[in-house]
């Protein structure tokens, strides 16, 4: 079972249904107890940073996904789910994020259109099962305005995506893995990168 | 490389899929869902649904064609018309919705931007702007459907919609929807060279070369259209073939 962090966080049901096509078990989730008991978490998410972390806080989540985090339970983070994986964010001040991989989330350069809307394509940093029947340079949908950078590792990226510079698209260290892009919304690539994150993690 | 958009449009009532040529003269065509399973298929970036019903019993009937659709298709789609507060916003989001577009109630509360995307982030709010030319190269903004000019200058609500937080803005020429005699380009560009967020060209496509002016000559970033897709007069993969000769990056 798949527990989906639930923080009112805009659209989840689309992940939902995605999986459902799968045929992966999950639930919505409030409670961090069932976090705890799930074979693996995804943190979902649209909106602020800011406002994502004090519902962490306040459904006492923060702490839990960090120990699941380290105890090695399988998280997913998709879109500003992946972002809050960072130490900090600069979106509206300067915001502490679960600190579970090294860097910072930074506004995407006003060289570009922002926010970074619509389907763009992957260039593979690394060779990973996650890439298992797609093929090269799919394209996938993002929305965001904010993007990962800083110190980050760079031995984590596994796929990045270019847009006023380079954005990192699909991250992973150990046991934590993080999708820029939105692989629900991204049609036949996206349910491909899903099933394979789940064949990866079972 | 980012696509350029290609959106195909479906006006929904009593959930079913209609199609007005400048807002009247509604015609029935198709059922939603299947419809959007149809250009999900066929390639369509995204969908955009918008609710031209009007009462409260009939909202829960379209709550329940976007609950539908986004358990069908696993492509990115919008949702617009009747949004008026921050529970409507809510209530589509929560049905699987990516994005809302808010045209009249933004003009009438233009904090509702502002609250929106402060809650649900600046990528999910739309700013829908249906504007007509009043004189030589000034075009003003319409609501009520296009039947209220409102006075306001549409390039500068526009500036005004990006300061307030959203995301995005589809600009529907009142003076070419349904015409098929292509789009405005000029009323496109001048806004979308007013901000810099995607701009969403709505209104009076016909041809493949409709799109590629578009796309190609007024900075738009994605395309909408209603009735040559619905009719099938453009096969959406044919359209993509094309603008892809036409050097345009599309998603195929």
């Amino acid at each position: 079972m798949i527990a989906i962090v639930d923080y009112d966080a805009g659209n989840i049901k689309s992940l939902q249904f995605a999986l459902d096509k799968l045929n992966v078990k999950s639930v919505l989730t409030k409670d961090p107890e069932s976090i705890k008991k799930a074979e693996s978490i995804i943190l979902p998410g649209v909106g602020a940073f800011k406002d994502a972390m004090v519902s962490l806080n306040e459904l006492g989540m923060t702490k839990v996904l960090r120990e699941e985090a380290a105890n090695g339970k399988p998280i997913l983070g998709i879109c500003l789910g992946m972002q809050l994986f960072y130490e900090i964010s600069h979106e509206d001040g300067e915001w502490e994020g679960l600190g579970l991989l090294k860097g910072s989330v930074n506004r995407i350069t006003d060289a570009v259109k922002v926010p970074h809307m619509g389907w763009n394509t992957l260039q593979k940093d690394k060779e990973s099962p996650l890439f298992n029947a797609i093929p090269d340079n799919p394209y996938v949908y993002f929305v965001h305005s904010y993007a990962v950078g800083g110190d980050f590792e760079r031995d984590t990226l596994v796929a990045s995506s270019e847009y006023g510079g380079t954005v990192p698209a699909l991250v992973q260290k150990d046991n934590v893995t993080g999708m820029q892009f939105h692989p629900e919304k991204s049609g036949e690539v996206g349910l491909k990168l899903l099933k394979n994150y789940g064949e990866m993690i079972s | 490389m980012l696509a350029k958009r290609i959106i195909p449009c479906l006006d929904v009532d009593k959930g079913r899929v209609v199609k007005g040529k400048k807002f009247k003269n509604i015609q029935d065509v198709a059922d939603p869902v299947e419809l959007a399973k149809r250009y999900n298929e066929d390639g369509a970036d995204e969908l955009v649904f918008y609710d031209i019903t009007a009462s409260n019993e009939e909202r829960d009937i379209f709550l329940d064609v976007v609950e539908k659709v986004a358990r069908e298709i696993s492509i990115p789609f919008s949702v617009g018309g009747g949004i008026r507060t921050i529970q409507d916003i809510n209530n589509v989001l929560r049905a699987g919705a990516e994005k809302v577009s808010i045209n009249s109630a933004a003009v009438n509360n233009p904090t509702l931007i502002k609250e929106a995307a402060s809650k649900f982030g600046s990528q999910c709010i739309v700013l829908s702007i249906d504007a007509q030319e009043t004189s030589p190269g000034k075009w003003e903004v319409f609501i009520k459907g296009g039947r209220k000019n409102t006075g306001m200058d549409a390039i500068e609500w526009a500036i005004r919609g990006e300061q307030l937080g959203a995301g995005e803005i589809v600009i529907n020429a009142i003076d070419t929807d349904g015409e098929k005699s292509g789009y405005n380009v000029e009323l496109t560009k001048a806004i979308a060279d007013a901000v810099n967020i995607p701009i969403v060209a709505s209104g009076g496509a016909g041809t493949k070369e409709h799109f590629s002016t578009v796309l190609n000559k007024a900075n738009a970033d994605a395309a909408l259209a209603a009735s040559v897709f619905h009719y099938g007069e453009i096969p959406i993969p044919e359209l993509k073939a094309y603008l892809e000769e036409q050097k345009i990056t599309v998603r195929r």
